[in-house]
């Protein structure tokens, strides 16, 4: 370990120790990992009582899935949902660090969250990393000044838009957008309109795929449509399962008995007044 | 070459009814010279939560013993064990803060949480959860363990076929991988009891 004897928890932000480490390991010849991306169609769009954001769910390690069924759209407030592309731990970790400051803002101010304060503080962070943080969100939300939605690219810059999609399937979906959107839809054409955009990243776009999910937005309440819709279902699956012929053949075996475990409850006496 | 293939791993883990387990490899080598056939990959953390860790083998040693220490401290804190979602948690946060300069290591976590329920997740070297309700994988091998695990996997299976699903994915996958192999290492963690099993594989 080096000087400081005691792997204390640092106070917080990037550690670039092993940096060197790793540049020294490249230079001999070995590359470096792939992350976690998600390929990605994400959308929002703004409609009469509010806005609805919608994503699919694949996660990809480079060719690979990696994850059939994973979230996209994360919570930052009661109000504020953001849907996120791009390195999958810059969009969890960046959205996660802005939901917090978003809490201890409202604990400080006794009101509810703005989405143009989460906006400026995402893209305060993603500017002074110049891009090496490489998430690509968009925003929306229903606040005092009503609804609201932005895209925010890895740069740092922003756009403020009544219609909106990112990821590798963005185009796809904006070319569905283009095409059916119109001011001042109803709650339903909202969602269904959302869902055909996402199904057209999810069917012509190899990085996105599997489920839709949903969150809408209104002043006062949302409502987060998990697997909304499941346009792609496993096929053929075996009612038998696998059978294994050959059992396999075991060396060594250890068995290790657990207690049980049990709740202890500590039954105090009661302060005296 | 790839730095996850210097050593070579492959480790995997299922979900079955209130139980889990949790398998690796036994290979350690240096790209294509093996140096050792009993290499610990999946460590203990607390009776009901195990940690696999794939990829540069220094990292997977360093990376283990810094997540010890900061359970233990936890535990003299808390008075209590972590649960396996915190756990993946803690592991997440470390991994991201050397997010320009990673640990060249994937994590696969398995446990058991509140009511015997059990818990796998894996990450990627920067820490991305992955949650799954089925299995887990991640190695030099994992493109194979995906397809056999697909292929092989049921929901809500019992210890001992759990373990037999498990095995036979592994060597199955394993067989197929160069850097990876020489045998498996296998934990089934029930409410009531950790069974670990050594199995024999290719030696090739």
């Amino acid at each position: 370990m080096s000087q400081s004897a005691v792997d204390v928890p640092p106070k917080g932000g990037f550690s670039f120790d092993l940096c060197k480490r790793n540049d020294m390991l490249t230079q001999k010849g070995l590359k470096a990992p792939s992350f976690l991306k998600t390929g990605t169609t994400i959308v929002g769009l703004i409609f009469k009582d509010g806005v609805i954001l919608g994503a699919d769910t694949r996660a990809t390690e480079g060719p690979i899935v990696a994850d059939k069924n994973c979230e996209k759209i994360h919570y930052m407030a009661p109000n504020i949902y953001c849907c996120g592309a791009g390195t999958a731990a810059d969009t969890e970790a960046v959205t996660d660090m802005v939901s917090s400051q978003l809490r201890l803002h409202r604990y400080q101010t006794s009101r509810d969250s703005r989405v143009i304060t989460a906006l400026t503080l995402l893209k305060k962070h993603l500017f002074s990393y110049q891009g090496h943080v490489s998430a690509a969100l968009v925003l929306g939300g229903v606040d005092i000044t009503g609804p609201h939605l932005h895209t925010i690219y890895p740069h740092g810059s922003t756009d403020t838009l009544p219609f909106a999609t990112m990821g590798s399937g963005s185009l796809a979906a904006m070319s569905v957008f283009e095409a059916k959107y119109k001011e001042g839809l109803t709650r339903d054409e909202g969602i269904k309109l959302v869902a055909e955009a996402i199904c057209s990243g999810i069917f012509n776009d190899l990085g996105s795929g599997s489920n839709v999910d949903i969150c809408v937005i209104t002043k006062g309440n949302k409502e987060y449509l998990r697997n909304y819709m499941e346009p792609n279902p496993r096929t053929y699956v075996s009612s038998k399962g696998y059978s294994f012929t050959k059992k396999t053949e075991v060396l060594l075996t250890k068995i290790t008995p657990l207690l049980e475990r049990v709740e202890i409850t500590e039954v105090g006496e009661a302060m005296e007044e | 070459m790839q730095i996850f293939e210097y050593n070579g791993s492959a480790v995997v883990a299922m979900v079955g009814k209130n139980c889990f387990a949790i398998a690796s490899d036994r290979r350690l080598g240096v790209q294509l010279q093996t140096i050792a056939t009993d290499f610990q990959r999946i460590s203990k953390i607390h009776d009901h939560l195990f940690i696999g860790l794939s990829g540069l083998a220094t990292d997977v040693q360093t990376l283990y013993q810094r997540l010890v220490f900061r359970h233990k401290l936890y535990q003299l804190r808390e008075e209590r064990d972590m649960k396996p979602e915190t756990f993946a948690s803690l592991v997440s946060a470390i991994l991201y803060e050397k997010r320009f300069g990673p640990y060249l290591c994937q994590p696969v976590i398995a446990g058991l949480g509140d009511d015997n329920k059990p818990f796998i997740c894996t990450m990627d070297s920067i820490g991305a959860k992955e949650l799954a309700k089925d299995f887990v994988v991640s190695g030099t091998a994992s493109e194979s363990l995906y397809g056999a695990c697909e292929a092989m996997f049921k929901p809500d299976m019992e210890a001992e076929e759990l373990f037999e699903t498990i095995s036979q994915a592994l060597l199955s996958s394993v067989d197929r991988d160069c850097l990876s192999g020489w045998g498996g290492h296998v934990y089934v963690v029930t409410p009531n009891e950790i069974k670990e099993k050594i199995l024999k594989g290719r030696m090739d």
